[in-house]
């Protein structure tokens, strides 16, 4: 079991992190909603749940509930930019398809 | 495909329902938008990676709308149809805009606000700023790639009710729903995170590219009230860049130039005095239309010679606005620089001369404004982390009252009073049988309605007719959470209510509203003398009113004597009420209070006996 984050991901989760004055990693994980069936969550994580599952990542802690997990196996986090817009994105191989959006998805 | 930002925990959005706001600095010579990255606030650019979008925009004759770069780029060739600095005629009618025989424009005078007559018809201030607002919107969209939940948007503390209410049609006309207006110096507070500082009072210094604002703001309770506010409406980078226009004149020895000549050397100035700012002496070349070569060098010490008068001109209104706010320098706990003209040197360093302690610097101080709202935009839209559950609230700049008799005012939403508020108050009618009540809502601080600025009249009709005294008129004035003010008057017995949203046609200037604040604190003792003084004649008024009333309908109940009597008493009266002696009008109405008391005693019988006689025995 593996999730990793890029260079780029890393270098911009810290500075989040930094910027934002606490937190110890980010928290990755699906839920179910959208429009094809499930959601990816990702936010700031304060504190590990005692059943998280705890990755590092270039330092950093990657937290996903048991739950999310077998979704998200072998996902690798990016930041990319697309014209104008930035931002991260789930390299997930799980995915079979995806809505347009690229916000939820279905495996 | 969307790409996704850090939640707060708990806090992740489903898809496609993200909240997205944003911060829009809409400035006099440049614009920009910001927002909250993952928690983070950033200034957005555009494709060229360009974060400022200059405030002109030019309606070409082909019928194409340019806004920012583009259309500063044409602007010495299509002055008429590019319009800059569109925000000093926001609100604002032709007579309250300076200099305007010296500007291009084909102004159109238009009740209100002034209006231009351009390539493309005639536009009004708010549709050009909306222009504006739109080319913003629209680098959001693109950057945040989905529609904008809505926006702050900051204006300048010293903006009035016309000026904010222009300020959001335009957001409205450019299809931006309006979190907040913010102002300009809490904004730039905020971005440095002075809201979640100790409680103090800070200074903000703009020093932008024509204007020059400063304005002291107290943080109490998560609370910016702006104390004072201050400033040149004309003294900004510019003038710096005029400086050294002149200088290179003068050390080249140049003829009068051609238009495009001197347009070429104003911008080399420009970029002199830039790159000073990180240089010890900057090259200044250029080849002119003539053939002429200039080749110059200016040094730091020339430069700050040259242009040491402008610095110390922004000191005058910084004094001052610190003694309207009554503090000395070392009160201030902490200075904000914001514009891109704080970043010369010698700007930084009269500050921190002047204040005695170094000023906030590390953002970048053309974005400081934009960041900040960009904040406040990402709270009011519901992205709040945890423990940020403060909401910021903003402080109405001047009292705002309603006429009373005598012509004073009675002050019914205090100045600094938080927004959104709501404040009632009851009055009564003056005279026996009166059915309508004009009234007459004021701003300002003094006690006397002639000193203070009208804002709106309106009536209030079909009333009851009552007894002077006996009608109970609740006056409730509201102002929403963007300074705007609307106002109801009801009759609490029959329910007769009036309404009014205010949106007066014209602004005050930033002059005069320091000119306000600063009459209301010198002229308070005067003031309240005045008041005093009012009051006593109006009191008088009344009771000369009560007493020929009763005459008309009573005189029969009095001697010939006691008549001559009562006559020379009011007759004492008249004289002294229009004079300014208190005391002799006091003594006065006590004369004709006690000539009157025997006949008011007959009077109040003869109606006793009267309302016996015409009623059955058995309902009493
Ligand atoms: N590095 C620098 N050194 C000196 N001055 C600079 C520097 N960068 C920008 N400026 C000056 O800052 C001014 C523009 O500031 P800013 O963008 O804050 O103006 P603005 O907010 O649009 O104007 P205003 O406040 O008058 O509405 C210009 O005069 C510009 O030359
Ligand atoms: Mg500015």
């Amino acid at each position: 079991m593996t999730i990793t984050l890029s260079d780029a991901a890393a270098q911009h989760v810290s500075r989040f992190i930094a910027k934002r004055g606490r937190g110890i990693g980010v928290r990755l994980g699906v839920k179910t909603s959208g429009c094809s069936g499930m959601a990816y969550k990702l936010e700031f994580a304060d504190v590990a749940e005692p059943e998280d599952v705890v990755f590092e990542s270039h330092g950093l802690k990657v937290l996903v509930d048991p739950k999310s997990l077998p979704y998200l196996d072998g996902t690798e986090l990016d930041y990319t930019k697309e014209g104008l817009n930035e931002g991260f994105k789930f390299k997930n191989p799980n995915v079979k398809d995806q809505c347009g959006c690229g916000e939820s998805f279905n495996v | 495909m969307a790409l996704l930002q850090i939640s707060e925990p708990g806090e992740s959005a489903a898809p496609h329902e993200h909240r997205l706001a944003i911060g829009i600095d809409l400035g006099t010579t440049n614009s920009l938008v910001a927002t909250v990255r993952s928690g983070m606030a950033v200034v957005l650019n555009d494709e060229l990676g360009r974060s400022l979008l200059p405030s002109v925009v030019r309606y070409g004759v082909d019928g194409a709308v340019e806004v920012g770069y583009d259309a500063q780029a044409r602007q010495a060739a299509d002055p008429r149809n590019t319009i800059v600095s569109v925000k000093r005629f926001m609100g604002r009618g032709i007579k309250d805009i300076e200099h305007v025989e010296s500007m291009a424009y084909d102004f159109v005078e238009a009740e209100g606000m002034v209006k231009l007559r351009t390539a493309q018809g005639v536009k009004s201030p708010v549709e050009v700023s909306a222009d504006i607002l739109r080319a913003l919107r629209e680098r959001a969209e693109l950057s945040l790639g989905g529609q904008i939940t809505g926006a702050v948007i900051t204006v300048p503390a010293y903006f009035d009710d016309a000026q904010r209410q222009a300020t959001k049609d335009a957001a409205r006309l450019a299809g931006i729903n309006v979190l907040r207006l913010l102002n300009e110096p809490t904004a730039a507070a905020i971005a440095y995170g002075l809201d979640n500082a100790a409680e103090g009072i800070y200074a903000v210094y703009d020093l932008g590219g024509g204007t020059f604002d400063i304005s002291i703001l107290k943080l109490a309770k998560g609370v910016f009230q702006v104390l004072a506010t201050g400033g040149d409406s004309a003294l900004g980078g510019d003038d710096f860049d005029h400086r050294v226009f002149c200088w290179i004149i003068e050390q080249a020895k140049l003829a009068p130039l051609s238009h495009e000549d001197a347009r070429l050397l104003q911008i080399r100035a420009r970029e002199a005095k830039e790159y000073l700012t990180t240089h010890g002496e900057a090259p200044i070349t250029a080849r002119l239309s003539t053939g002429e070569f200039v080749d110059l060098k200016l040094t730091t010490a020339i430069f700050n010679e040259i242009t040491h008068t402008l610095v110390h001109k922004t000191l005058g209104p910084t004094r001052k606005a610190l003694r309207d706010a009554g503090l000395s320098p070392d009160e201030i706990a902490g200075v904000v620089m914001v514009g891109g003209a704080t970043r010369m040197p010698q700007i930084q360093k009269a500050v921190e001369d002047f204040f005695g302690c170094e000023p906030l610097n590390n953002l970048d101080p053309d974005k400081v404004v934009a960041l900040g709202a960009a904040t406040q935009a990402n709270l009011l839209a519901g992205n709040r982390a945890a423990g940020d559950d403060w909401l910021l609230l903003d402080v109405i700049p001047l009292s705002l009252g309603i006429e009373t008799m005598g012509g004073l005012v009675e002050k019914i939403i205090p100045r600094n009073s938080t927004i959104p508020v709501a404040r009632a108050q009851e009055f009564t009618t003056f005279k026996d049988g009166q059915t309508a009540m004009a009234l007459h809502v004021v701003q300002g601080e003094r006690e006397l309605v002639s000193d203070c600025r009208s804002l709106a009249r309106f009536e209030l009709r079909g009333m009851p007719p009552m007894v002077a005294g006996a009608a109970r008129i609740r006056v409730t004035f509201q102002v929403d959470a963007d300074g705007l003010l609307s106002v109801t008057a009801r009759e609490q017995t029959s329910g007769h209510e009036a309404h009014i949203e205010v949106k007066p046609s014209y602004g005050l200037s930033d002059d005069e509203i320091a000119a306000m604040l600063k009459d209301g604190y010198t002229h308070a003792s005067d003031d309240a003398f005045r008041r005093a003084l009012r009051e006593v004649q109006v009191e008088a008024q009344r009771l000369v009113e009560a007493v020929q009333s009763a005459l008309k309908e009573d005189s029969h109940l009095l001697s010939t004597l006691e008549r001559a009597h009562i006559d020379a008493c009011m007759a004492r009266l008249q004289a002294v009420m229009i004079g300014d002696d208190r005391r002799a009008i006091d003594a006065a109405m006590d004369a004709l209070s006690k000539g009157t008391a025997e006949f008011a005693a007959r009077r109040m019988n003869q109606s006793v006996q009267r309302a016996l006689a015409g009623k059955k025995v058995e309902e009493l």
